[in-house]
């Protein structure tokens, strides 16, 4: 979720982290950084970009002038997970609704997920009542199935769901609903939380950074003599509704490298090209590959489970650039991208976004980060 | 492409040539979501195709409806995986008898658009792009000669299927290099129930049964050099090699 304003550590943990002092003082660098939470309509959507030179003033492009932004060569990455109706209704046998929010894919007749309180989508998710309590070995309804609790700690529950695939995919898709965002007003439909290029259902929310990639700029990047593959990652929940739950996120995410796409990384890396990754779970799908083969920066065909936390000290072995939303300082989100860039100059970004009316919903805007000292891009 | 192990999507799969396709695709290893609108003779399909070892799965759903698509691509993916294969089979004559044009009401021409247009174009909207990023995959538009004869009555449903040939041939050109192949194919007269709809006195003895016809589609899937993207096919001059 996106912070209406900064929290008062953030601008001094920017300037530590960073390279250039933070000019100002924290409270006028909070509300220069505040970033409105509209959506932003596919083709509208502008980009941020943090250039090779990190001395150099970030700058905004349109989103669709990415094929322009970056080399023949280089590559770049998307996660094709296409985003589950994950928000299910369900009831104990005593009747007390809940909300189930799938945390990952379905797998065989199982539902991973963490439960809410009754409530709807306009109410933020931290505000919701707490849930009832279920126990391992309860028999529940979720999406007019039934269903027995396998595990249950606190919010999280695994539930085993009675009858076979079909009946459960069709009651999955009849009764869900993408997971709402409280800044919203009316209800999100599944054809607003789906990427161009979205495949199996294994998002439990959307991958959202790759929303503005038309097929006209995927083509456009290709016709560049930019190389575009996909690899699939099980995209999680960005809240539980809990605290302590929240701060263990992201949880393992499960993910599958095509071998098409583990010989494009491997291909681009010959040619001195640069990966790009369209969010921040294609860097933890190629990151947790490239750890699994363990000899340096190749990567490892097929699947795995993505276990490792990004943060500001991490050293991407195999991802060199990221497009991701826009995130303010304190956001979980804004530390991990600053393994990509230094503090500062993220700051210096969000406030250019800032400035300039940008969006950080998760359906709005977005930021490229190109990797430093690799080259200037070229100018329009 | 070869069939084994691929996703593919049927609809209009519980009768006539949909049906005859999946069993067909089935058969030949695939992995395969049939979608109909009613869910009582499409779950008689799939136990068929389940009872001689093919995976076969149901889903009822109506292409016409915006509000479905996700649903029957979403099922169709989470059952069976990536979808390799999507053919567009399911199509309404209209009201039947089939009317003059200057008979048919507006709301008809519509519901036959919906069905026959708009719909296979939502799903190949929401299906063809996976295909596209992985470089991978065979749209396949059921069409008709309807399409390209001016036959009084057939307006409809004629100017629906000219619509979606065109369809599917700007489709080709703009996936042209991604490994994407789109199709149309013309199945010729088959006894089916549609055709005994639009042209009730027809001798069965003249028509192909469609699993003729389904054999000749699947070749041509397979066959991505005699079946290039952006063709226009008719199959009953299509003679599969073999």
């Amino acid at each position: 979720m996106i912070a209406a304003a900064l929290q008062p550590s953030a601008p001094g943990r920017a300037t530590r982290a960073g390279s250039v002092p933070d000019p100002g003082d924290p409270a006028a660098r909070a509300a220069e950084l505040a970033l409105h939470s509209d959506e932003v309509p596919r083709h509208a959507v502008r980009l941020v970009v943090i250039d090779p030179d990190r001395a150099a003033a970030p700058r905004l492009e349109r989103f669709a002038a990415l094929p322009r932004l970056l080399r023949a060569g280089d590559l770049v990455v998307v996660n094709d997970a296409a985003t589950l109706p994950g928000s299910l209704p369900g009831q104990t046998a005593g009747g007390v609704g809940f909300e189930l929010r799938l945390s990952g894919p379905v797998d065989a007749g199982r539902l991973s997920g963490v439960l809410l309180g009754p409530g709807d989508h306009h109410t933020r998710t931290e505000h919701r009542p707490p849930p009832p309590r279920i126990v391992r070995g309860e028999r529940v309804t979720v999406a007019a199935m039934p269903a027995t609790v396998l595990n249950a700690a606190g919010r999280r529950v695994e539930l085993a769901v009675h009858g076979d695939g079909d009946a459960l995919w069709q009651a999955l898709y009849a009764a869900g609903a993408p997971v709402q965002y409280a800044h919203r007003s009316e209800r999100l439909a599944l054809w607003s939380v789906q990427t161009a290029y979205a495949g199996r259902p294994w998002a439990a929310e959307m991958p959202s950074a790759g929303r503005p990639l038309t097929w006209d700029t995927v083509l456009g990047l290709r016709r560049a003599g930019v190389a575009v593959a996909a690899l699939t990652h099980a995209a999680g929940l960005s809240s539980t509704g809990d605290d302590a739950l929240d701060r263990a996120l992201p949880w393992p995410e499960r993910y599958e490298i095509p071998v098409r796409t583990v010989h494009a990384v491997h291909e681009a890396q010959a040619r001195g090209g640069r990966v790009i990754a369209i969010g921040t779970t294609v860097v933890r799908a190629l990151e947790a590959a490239a750890r699994a083969e363990g000899d340096g920066a190749s990567i490892r065909i097929g699947s795995g489970v993505a276990t490792l936390r990004l943060d500001a000290g991490y050293r991407p072995r195999v991802v060199s650039g990221l497009v991701s939303g826009l995130h303010v300082p304190g956001e979980s989100h804004f530390e991990l991208l600053s393994a990509f860039a230094p503090a500062d100059q993220l700051a210096r970004a969000i406030a250019l976004a800032a400035a300039h009316g940008l969006s950080g919903h998760e359906l709005g805007d977005a930021c490229l980060i190109l990797p430093e000292g690799a080259g200037a891009v070229s100018s329009p | 492409m070869n069939i084994q192990g691929q996703g593919a999507l049927v609809t209009g799969a519980s009768r006539g040539l949909g049906r005859a396709l999946a069993e067909l695709l089935a058969a030949r290893g695939a992995r395969v979501a049939l979608v109909a609108r009613d869910a009582g003779p499409l779950g008689d399909v799939v136990a068929g195709i389940r009872g001689r070892g093919g995976d076969a799965h149901a889903i009822a759903g109506d292409i016409s409806d915006k509000s479905a698509i996700h649903r029957i691509a979403g099922q169709a993916q989470g059952l069976v995986g990536e979808i390799a294969i999507a053919i567009h089979n399911a199509s309404t004559l209209g009201p039947t008898p089939l009317r003059l044009l200057l008979d048919t009401e507006c709301e008809d021409l519509s519901a036959v658009l919906e069905t026959n247009l708009v719909g296979p174009f939502r799903l190949t909207r929401v299906l063809a792009g996976a295909m596209a990023i992985r470089g991978a995959g065979v749209i396949v538009h059921v069409s008709s000669d309807a399409a390209v004869e001016p036959y009084p009555r057939w307006g409809a449903y004629g100017a629906s299927k000219a619509a979606q040939d065109h369809l599917s041939r700007i489709l080709a050109a703009e996936l042209d290099g991604t490994g994407v192949r789109v199709l149309a194919v013309d199945p010729g007269e088959m006894d089916t129930v549609m055709h005994a709809a639009a042209i009730p006195d027809a001798d069965p003895a003249t028509l192909q049964p469609p699993a003729q016809v389904a054999a000749r589609i699947v070749a041509m899937i397979e066959d991505g050099a005699r079946a290039p993207s952006g063709g226009r096919l008719v199959a009953a001059r299509w003679e599969a090699a073999r």
